[in-house]
């Protein structure tokens, strides 16, 4: 597939290219080319029939690699990851133009470029393999670059933060690990076209399931099992932050929905009231934290944690309509927070504090920063008409109707949290954009907003008020894989 | 004490024996073509001491041996004859030869420039030099004729066995047996011994000797690649270990002498203990069984032993792999390793940590596969055992490590528990050779990156002396990175990922769940100390410039580096070449 060649020799060049800046170009021309060999993806893309298996990639390539692994090279995209796809080459090509404009300390920005393009490399790697252990390879192969990204680039506690960061997720993969292995030897094939439909005994399924859910759980992350990210996005270089939260985080859903409930769907039904219990506990938990939240970053990395709850519940379901709700709630999410990480980025950059209560009056010095702002926070708290509405409802009416009064409470508590979701953006609103000036905002370096910002913004603005409008832009194309997986559980 | 009647058709079930039983009685086969890379290696030992004999002693040195001084802890001193420079910690000043030493050492750190001092002798340089590394030339020479002979007949093998030392009247019981395999190992053992040479260029040892005891022990290595009964099993691991015992103390600057004899010392008593037990194990599985080839143990074993014999022959299993475990460095038997690795010149310590190792794995492994394949009740709990304390004490203690080669010492304790987890499970031989592979290549361009940086005399260093390594020597950063990475099992270095991915698989389809989960458990652990190591590698303030390491140090790490990532990119490679037969 071009989709990860060219970013991999985007990758190469930008590291060995001398001139710093040639190098940057180099990446960020190599990021473009992906993102647009992205576009043609559903071209050519067969219809399902209804008789055929459950995963009908609408491409594949598909090579023996490992053969005493079980491991094929096998790669293709369906409407479940192709929305994940464009959102992950569209935001590491912005990430790259972004970082032509403005390096962070300690420079070095080829070097920046090139990582940022393997870890394009793992993401789109992890969203296109059909083989699990490939599947597994590409998800390694994300840990070690975004660790080189916290600790090179990012804030003061970069160091502890890296460390937690690749501590925590190893812990998750080692055990996601263990359990595809014990997919694989027990079904004979890693071969999710294969396996997506299989039926596992019992007892494989209950085990697999269990390693798998907690090894995406802590990617995702699934509260408890969030503390890792916080610290994680609050050192990160802006950049670091958007790829993390935007996409990285993905993985772990992306994999709950097509590994852990696609082959282990028996045991995702039994497990799916506890899963579901996780992520409400996750929705309230993260909307408290945040309410007490006093750092602009940690904040919105908090509302991560809400957000990703949402989109749990929403795969806990079992329900088409949560799985659509998991769909459109990550797109939403990569968009949103993607944005709203900039902004902060940005904010953080010209004010050089974070602190809510030394932010304030943003509206007086900076109208254009602060009014993207608050399109960005009013977005995150899920206003009708905007991207992050369809997930949070959507979750919200797939629980209800999953019936039941665990269900129902299941779905009122999501509800609570979406106002709480509300009240932390307005009180971030509030402090920051709102009230007199500030010193460290009277102090702002360059209060307006430069022309490479509004370039790398502009596509998410206009994607989330499209998305909002336009639900169907991710539903389209999902519609059918998810019907075939909903199709699998139910069985 | 009986041997069973059957017939026997195993993996020795060989033409050579067939045909040789039609006369009847009592004889010996001997297979020559079999014995080759043993043969080649036995005669470029030989070789070896020759060329070193052979190099012409400048005359006017023999006459006035001249008293050199030492000063600043820096001393390039050469014996004139082989060794008998060696320095003593006591003294401060040896006999040295200073027209020997003047052209001698390329060392590419420190250390030469005392030498070159001493002498005026240039215009004999590079005669002297070649003379002086005539004997590491014609071991490399000779573990490459290893390597290459092993592989022609591996490939001329053709799914046969080929058999040697052949005696019993009953059981078809060979001393020495080549499968596709075990000719595998054999090139490995050449290969390795071919790469730490290469490393050795200006070790602080002297050379003749040196080329010597590597090669001596490589010798042992292939035997044991071929050993078909108990007692060639531990003589051949003798011949590889005993060696080393020398190699470790082996070094002519008196700064270190004390450490590396300490080294030695810690090494050989450890090593006797072990050896005595495992000797003692063998014996009790020879009382038990009435057998020591592997072929008949298991075929006796896998008849009803006496039930009032079992508990001596479970004893003999548990006492043989502890003692076999000592090579492996497993826990308990570890303490030596970090103390050893630390001591010994660089190249010795690389090879410890991969040649050593490799003939535990093989021993271990050939025990538990070929010998007493019935005893699993037994064997298996035993090195699962082994295989928790020895990852997890090997990683928990490496976290506090500060010195780079202790840190590698630790780190391969704990790597060495990995491929123990994988014997204890019934399949898990090739997985264990496979893993063995593909940590060796990583450990050799650890150890290459870290020779290529401090200079084959220096020792390891503190963590703190590679900060900024990226800076002053990218490539060699990188190389380093990439092993300990790959040592990670984490990408860039895939080979590690894939050798982590197969012991899971193998653990899990072995019905041990639960030592899967430790594994994994302890790569996290793992991870913290790798991870810290090689952050440093590429942050930090950058010291001074370092020198260019001499070419054969450059090539030996181009070519693992290469070799690593072919072996990532295409591990079926590997996979293929250890399950072979």
């Amino acid at each position: 597939m071009v989709l990860l060649v060219v970013p991999a020799v985007g990758a190469v060049t930008a590291a060995l290219v001398r001139h710093d800046l040639a190098g940057r170009i180099a990446g960020t021309v190599a990021a473009a080319v992906a993102f647009l060999a992205t576009l043609p993806l559903p071209i050519g893309r067969g219809t399902r029939v209804d008789t055929g298996p459950a995963l009908v990639p609408w491409h594949q390539v598909d090579v023996a690699w490992v053969p005493s692994l079980d491991l094929r090279f096998h790669l293709g995209v369906d409407g479940i990851s192709y929305p994940l796809v464009v959102l992950t080459a569209l935001l590491t090509l912005l990430c790259c133009g972004y970082t032509l404009w403005r390096v962070p300390d300690p420079g070095r920005g080829r070097l920046l470029v090139a990582l940022l393009l393997i870890i394009e490399v793992g993401i789109l790697g992890v969203f296109l393999a059909l083989d699990l252990i490939l599947f597994f390879v590409f998800f390694e192969l994300v840990l070690l670059p975004m660790y080189a990204v916290i600790a090179g680039w990012g804030g003061p506690g970069r160091r502890r933060a890296a460390r937690m960061f690749v501590l925590y997720t190893l812990l998750g993969s080692v055990l996601l690990l263990v359990g595809l292995v014990t997919v694989v030897g027990a079904a004979g094939t890693a071969d999710l076209v294969q396996l997506t439909g299989t039926r596992l005994g019992t007892g494989t399924q209950y085990a697999a399931f269990v390693l798998l859910a907690i090894g995406f759980a802590v990617k995702s992350p699934l509260w408890p099992l969030h503390t890792w990210l916080p610290d994680a996005h609050t050192e990160a270089p802006t950049v670091g932050s958007v790829i993390l939260a935007g996409v990285l985080l993905k993985m772990g859903t992306y994999g709950l929905l097509r590994v852990a409930v696609g082959v282990a769907p028996d045991a995702a039904q039994g497990a799916a009231p506890v899963l579901g219990g996780f992520a409400a506990a996750a929705i309230i938990v993260g909307g408290l934290v945040c309410l007490a939240q006093n750092e602009v970053k940690r904040l919105i990395a908090y509302s991560s944690v809400g957000h990703m709850g949402f989109v749990l519940l929403g795969i806990a379901t079992l329900q088409p309509v949560g799985f659509q709700a998991a769909l459109v709630g990550n797109v939403a999410h990569g968009l949103i927070t993607g944005l709203l990480f900039f902004l902060a980025g940005a904010v953080k950059d010209r004010a050089h504090t974070g602190e809510l209560a030394k932010l304030g009056g943003l509206r007086e010095t900076a109208p254009g920063l602060s009014g993207l702002l608050g399109f960005a926070a009013v977005a995150s708290l899920g206003l009708p008409g905007l991207a992050g509405f369809w997930g949070e409802a959507f979750a919200i009416v797939a629980a209800l109707r999953t019936g039941g009064a665990y269900w129902n409470v299941l779905g009122v508590v999501a509800a609570f949290g979406a106002a709480l979701a509300a009240a932390y953006l307005l009180r971030l609103l509030r402090r920051t954009t709102h009230g007199p000036a500030s010193p460290a905002v009277l102090a702002l370096d360059g209060p307006r907003l430069s022309a490479a910002e509004l370039v790398a913004w502009a596509p998410l603005v206009l994607l989330i008020v499209a998305l909002g409008l336009l639900p169907a832009l991710v539903l389209g194309p999902g519609a059918a894989a998810v019907d075939a997986l909903h199709g699998v559980v139910g069985r | 004490m009986r041997l069973p009647s059957t017939h026997c058709t195993g993996w020795w079930a060989d033409e050579h024996w067939v045909r040789a039983s039609a006369d009847g009685g009592w004889w010996v086969v001997i297979d020559h073509v079999a014995l080759l890379p043993a043969y080649l290696a036995a005669g470029t030992a030989v070789l070896v001491l020759v060329a070193d004999l052979l190099k012409p002693v400048p005359p006017a040195v023999r006459e006035t041996p001249r008293r050199v001084t030492v000063r600043g802890g820096v001393l390039a001193g050469v014996g004139a004859a082989t060794g008998t420079g060696r320095a003593l910690p006591s003294q401060s000043t040896v006999d040295a030869a200073p027209s020997d030493a003047a052209p001698s050492d390329a060392a590419p750190s420190d250390g030469s420039a005392g030498g070159r001092s001493a002498g005026p002798a240039a215009d004999a340089g590079g005669v002297a030099l070649f003379w002086r590394r005539l004997p590491l030339i014609v071991g490399a020479v000779g573990a490459l004729a290893v390597a290459v002979s092993a592989a022609w007949l591996g490939l001329g093998l053709d799914g046969r066995v080929r058999t040697a030392f052949c005696g019993g009247a009953e059981a078809p019981d060979c001393s020495f047996a080549v499968d596709a395999r075990a000719t595998t190992l054999m090139a490995a053992f050449g290969l390795i011994t071919l790469a730490v040479l290469a490393l050795s260029a200006g070790v602080d040892a002297p050379p003749g000797e040196y080329a010597f005891l590597l090669v001596a022990s490589m010798t042992g290595g292939v035997v044991l690649a071929g050993a078909a009964d108990l007692i060639t099993l531990i003589v051949a691991l003798e011949t590889l270990t005993l060696p080393l015992y020398v190699l470790v103390g082996l070094r002519r600057r008196p700064e270190r002498a004390v450490e590396s004899g300490q080294a030695a010392v810690t090494f050989l008593v450890v090593s006797v203990i072990s050896t005595a037990i495992s000797l003692l194990g063998a014996a009790l599985v020879y009382a038990a069984t009435g057998a020591i080839h592997f072929g008949a143990v298991r075929m006796v074993s896998n008849a009803v032993v006496d039930p009032a014999l079992r508990p001596i022959a479970t004893a003999g299993t548990v006492l043989l792999l502890a003692g076999l475990a000592f090579k492996v460095a497993a826990v308990p038997l570890h303490a030596w390793a970090p103390t050893t690795y630390d001591g010994a010149p660089l190249p010795v310590a690389a090879y410890l940590s991969t040649a050593s190792k490799f003939g535990g794995v093989i021993a271990i492994g050939y025990v538990v596969t070929k010998a007493l394949p019935a005893a699993t009740d037994v064997t298996g709990p035993t090195l699962a055992v082994l295989a928790v304390l020895t990852m997890t004490v090997g990683n928990l203690v490496a976290l506090r490590q500060t010195r780079m080669v202790r840190l590698l010492a630790w780190s391969s304790i704990a790597q060495a528990g990995y491929i123990v987890a994988a014997l204890a499970v019934p399949g898990g031989l090739a997985v264990a050779f496979g893993y063995t592979v593909f940590f060796v290549l990583l450990e050799l361009a650890a150890f290459g990156g870290i020779i290529g940086t401090r200079g084959p005399g220096a020792d390891g260093g503190n963590l703190d002396d590679y900060a900024g390594l990226v800076r002053r020597a990218p490539a060699r950063a990188v190389v380093i990175g990439l092993a300990l990475a790959g040592l990670a099992g984490l990408p860039p270095g895939i080979a590690g990922l894939f050798a982590k991915v197969a012991v899971v698989r193998v653990l899990v389809d072995g019905d041990a769940t639960w030592l899967a989960v430790v594994v994994a458990i302890n790569a996290v652990i793992g991870l913290a100390y790798y991870v810290r190591a090689a952050r440093i590698l590429f942050t930090g303030p950058s010291g001074g410039r370092l020198e260019r390491p001499s070419w054969t140090v450059a090539a030996a790490l181009t070519l693992l580096t290469a070799a690593g990532l072919v072996a990532g990119f295409a591990p079926q490679l590997v996979f293929d070449l250890v399950v072979w037969s």
